[in-house]
């Protein structure tokens, strides 16, 4: 697509002579490397409270990040104003990082490579407002059914379209146009003689509203989180210390990405700050772990036709049988590591630098029936869906919280138990890693990943697995 | 700006709504960053927004911008009437009532100029001393993080239809430092930092290194105990990330829609009676100060728990309507969406133990410095989050422990509070001393 039939160029008549000029400006006082990062971004939510639609918002943001790159150090300038004075203004404060003539070579703008993962024709942010308020309706109406346990219901539907537009001083120029959305349902339930209890269900991706009317119907997010409360209703409290964990298919994969994803992020790395630099070739993980982040599956929250430094997007190996095979490159680490780009450089908007970070985290399918997985264990716990997670990458250490989780007793699950924190050490604990179940699923898209103040939306995915030895955080 | 403000309001009105607030924000931003003796990155920019909120009748919706061109402005307008046209009629939306609007009078302090009119080079130099100062402390500390010396300039602007208009300027400067330290198989990190209105209030940045490389240092070697019940203390770092779910527990949504452990309990005892929980917007230069909240009333200070009774939520306009009550004036809101509710300076009351003493009579115990995770449910009071510390052995700090975790329920740790310290300091909006929370289960080996 030519650039004046691009986004940027049609609707904000930005032209190459523009793109160059502000590069030229960034590059002024030296530096090897410049980049510009156009964003314009519209944001719609809509929420469901106590079964009336209370908050319906919209809302537009555009700006420029301009970056300049000489040898490790990062100089960056944003304008949320698009004028050419205000773009160079931005370039020159970018520029100050640098100092002597400039080392690069002026490179004529050609169109970089990327994928067509999401090729939605009307994004959600495009469909008529009343359409999707439509779908909170039906989640609150589906989980107030579900039981008359349920007593609140908050159903909210939220999505984005963003236009990006990537010149970089190597002569990439490229676009996309990234739609988003997700729905979520949060239910509390009651009974009497005990605490509220709560359930929460979401999902969505770069998908338009056709997704939600034909795969992910609003009945089933409000289905799952109204039988999540219910079920801990009857929960006892969560057993403490280390024993043998089954972590259920999808959303538990939210372990891989704080267990080895961000320790292997290459920032960290090639500063030798995380538990897992100088490892590669090393085994970290019992053989069954196979261990990748895939940028490149349709449709998926956490992919991208390219990165946000204009790099397509692709499968990277982390772990291969349980040997640490390679890290997560944005364009900084991969120059100064020398190594090959992994399409991993992603920032939260224009007002953020670059940095390494993970798209769609999984484990490979192994060969273990999930059931008979189950059956192994004599005494232990089976996790079907998480909370949130934390890692020190430092350390290693990470943590995640259960929030349904069952008794595993004589091979079959048994009670519901109390949420619980489960705390292990990156490094260490995939080696305890015995089964693998034959059942990888993706999780529904509602990962969303902070690091350093960022916020990137994320998907994970896991087979059925068991853990021989994890800390569990009960009190029982 | 105030007149942009007052002119957004005027013309949602004039598209239709019978009641608007705006909400205009302008920041300046710059960062330094050095690590390995090296300037790493530098960072500076400007941007501003603009919030509108529009009330026709019982109905009500938003819409936001940073595109201030005519057609922006125009689009603002007319989004945030189109949204309350999608809203179902609530009895309790509105503006807040005329007589609760208002601001503190006098100066609260939240704005130094210094911070603007110090130069770059300098900004280098002094995160430049800040990381030395770890790096050079002992030679375990091998690597670093880096460390940072950041800014921000904000204006705050806030204008609604019943004819409040009020502005306020804030500054605040920090310097931060993340050391690493080495020593055979073992590697830690952490950090310390001070933060400020003005430069005059920054801690020295030798000081800053070298606390941030000891903390980093007495990780070394850190240890699983064995799972067990035993006592534990938190130190006001990792105290204050009690405050931020206790927060959570109090806030007005949470209780109307009875997803608090706390909700319904006003009045009666909910801790032990050493507990004191208060919020206070008008303490002068504080990070929680405001001259007035996102709705256009004045801040105050609000005794949450009171000796260990439970005596007020934290509320702003709709969640008081929703629960008959008045608004606490801790309506808070970016530019995006509806006014929701944040702390002011929210805090644990000093009590009358040293720290020291505070360790003293514990025989066999875990000193917590940080907690890991989200497992934390406000709705329950069930508590169970990863922790690392140091072992407590006959009243000393005796060896570094890590990946454990730390598990009870919040009604009853609240109940349990033994002790509270003399150690109350802010760094940033919420702030407690040393806190001995009585047993709890360690998970661990």
């Amino acid at each position: 697509m030519p650039l004046s039939d691009s986004f940027f160029g049609s609707r904000l008549a930005i032209t190459g002579r523009d793109l160059e000029r502000y590069l030229a400006e960034a590059l002024s006082r030296g530096g090897d490397y410049a980049d510009l990062y156009f964003e314009y971004i519209a944001t719609s939510s809509i929420s469901m409270d106590d079964a009336i639609v209370k908050s319906a918002t919209q809302g537009v943001s555009l700006g420029v990040g301009v970056r300049v790159l000489a040898g490790e150090r990062t100089g960056y300038a944003y304008s949320d104003d698009l004028s050419p004075e205000r773009i160079v203004k931005a370039a020159r404060v970018a520029a100050c990082i640098a100092a002597g003539p400039s080392q690069v070579e002026k490179t004529p703008l050609r169109e970089g490579d990327k994928h067509n993962l999401y090729p939605v024709l009307t994004a959600a942010t495009e469909t008529a407002f009343s359409d999707r308020v439509e779908m909170v309706k039906r989640a609150d109406r589906c989980a107030r059914a579900y039981d008359p346990r349920v007593f609140q219901v908050q159903a909210s539907f939220v999505d984005n379209l963003r236009h990006v537009l990537i010149a970089t001083s190597d002569g990439i120029l490229n676009y996309d146009r990234q739609p988003m959305a997700r729905m979520s349902v949060r239910v509390l339930a009651r009974q009497e003689g005990s605490p509220p209890q709560s359930g929460h269900a979401g999902g969505g991706g770069r998908v338009g509203l056709e997704f939600f009317l034909e795969e992910k119907t609003p009945e089933h997010f409000a289905t799952e989180s109204a039988r999540q409360a219910i079920v801990q209703l009857d929960a006892i409290d969560a057993p403490a210390g280390e024993m043998t964990v089954v972590l259920g298919p999808g959303w538990p994969g939210i372990l891989l990405h704080e267990a080895v994803g961000h320790g292997l992020e290459a920032d960290f790395n090639r500063k030798g700050t995380s538990a897992f630099s100088g490892r590669i070739g090393q085994q970290v993980a019992s053989p069954l772990c196979t261990v990748v982040d895939d940028g490149t599956i349709r449709s998926r929250r956490g992919s991208l036709n390219m990165d946000d430094e204009g790099v397509p997007t692709q499968r990277n190996v982390l772990i291969e049988n349980g040997i640490l095979r390679g890290y997560l490159q944005d364009r900084l680490s991969s120059r100064i590591l020398r190594s090959g780009q992994t399409g991993s450089g992603r920032r939260e908007s224009y007002a953020h630098i670059p940095m390494p970070r993970m798209t769609n985290t999984f484990m490979l399918a192994g060969e273990s029936d999930p059931s008979e997985v189950v059956r192994s264990v004599p005494r232990g716990l089976y996790c079907k869906s998480f909370g949130g997670g934390q890692v020190d990458i430092t350390n290693g250490n990470f943590v995640f919280t259960a929030s349904e989780s069952y008794l595993i007793e004589d091979g079959h699950l048994t009670r519901p138990v109390r949420n619980a924190t489960l705390i292990g050490n990156g490094p260490e604990t995939l080696r305890f890693v015995s089964m693998v179940g034959h059942d990888l699923e993706l999780d529904e898209g509602m990962g969303i990943c902070g690091k350093e103040g960022q916020s990137v939306a994320v998907g994970v995915g896991l087979p059925t697995i068991k853990i021989d030895r994890i800390t569990v955080g009960g009190t029982a | 700006m105030i007149d942009l403000a007052a002119d957004l309001v005027q013309q949602a009105l004039a598209a239709g709504a019978t009641g608007a607030e705006c909400i205009l924000s302008e920041g300046e931003e710059f960062s330094a960053n050095v690590r390995m003796r090296e300037l790493e990155s530098l960072k500076e920019a400007g941007s501003r927004g603009a919030g509108l909120r529009v009330v026709k009748g019982k109905r009500s919706g938003s819409a936001y911008t940073s595109d201030f061109s005519v057609e922006g402005i125009r689009r603002l307008v007319a989004s945030a009437v189109e949204m309350a046209g999608m809203t179902t009629e609530d009895p309790h939306a509105g503006l807040p009532d005329p007589d609760e609007l208002g601001a503190l009078d006098g100066d609260l302090k939240l704005f130094r100029g210094d911070v603007a009119d110090l130069d770059t080079p300098r900004k280098i130099e002094l995160t430049r001393e800040t990381e030395i100062a770890a790096l050079d402390f002992d030679p375990r500390i091998a690597n670093s993080e880096g460390a940072s010396f950041d800014t921000h300039l904000g204006h705050h602007v806030f204008a609604n239809s019943h004819g409040f208009a009020g502005e306020y300027r804030t500054s605040y400067c920090s310097l931060s430092a993340v050391p690493i330290a080495k020593e055979g198989d073992s590697m830690e990190r952490d950090y310390w930092y001070s933060m400020a209105r003005g430069l005059e209030g920054l801690e020295p940045p030798a000081e800053i290194g070298r606390i941030a490389a000891r903390r980093a240092l007495r990780r070394l070697g850190a240890r699983k105990v064995d799972t067990q019940k035993a006592p534990v203390v938190f130190e006001p770092r990792a105290a204050r990330d009690l405050l931020g779910d206790l927060f959570e527990a109090v806030h007005g949504e949470a209780i109307y829609r009875q997803a608090s452990f706390l909700a319904g309990k006003l009045g009666q005892r909910v801790a032990s009676e050493k507990l004191t929980i208060i919020d206070d917007g008008t303490i002068p230069s504080l990070f929680g100060t405001s001259p007035f909240d996102d709705e256009g009333v004045p801040t105050r200070r609000t005794v949450v728990i009171e000796n260990g009774v439970l005596r007020s939520y934290l509320l702003n306009t709709y969640t008081a309507r929703k629960l008959g009550m008045k608004t606490t004036g801790n309506a808070s809101r970016g530019i995006t969406g509806n006014a929701g509710i944040g702390h002011n300076n929210f805090y644990i009351a000093q009590g009358d133990k040293s720290p020291e003493e505070i360790l003293r009579p514990i025989r066999n115990g875990f000193y917590v410095t940080e907690m890991m995770g989200f497992g934390v449910n406000t709705v329950t009071g069930d508590f169970s989050v990863g922790a690392n510390g140091l072992w407590i052995r006959d009243g000393e700090l005796a060896f570094p422990v890590s990946e454990v975790t730390i598990a009870g329920n919040l009604n009853q740790m609240l109940m349990n509070v033994e002790a509270v310290g003399t150690d109350l300091e802010f760094r940033g909006s919420t702030a407690a001393p040393t806190l001995c929370m009585g047993e709890m289960t360690i998970g661990g080996k």
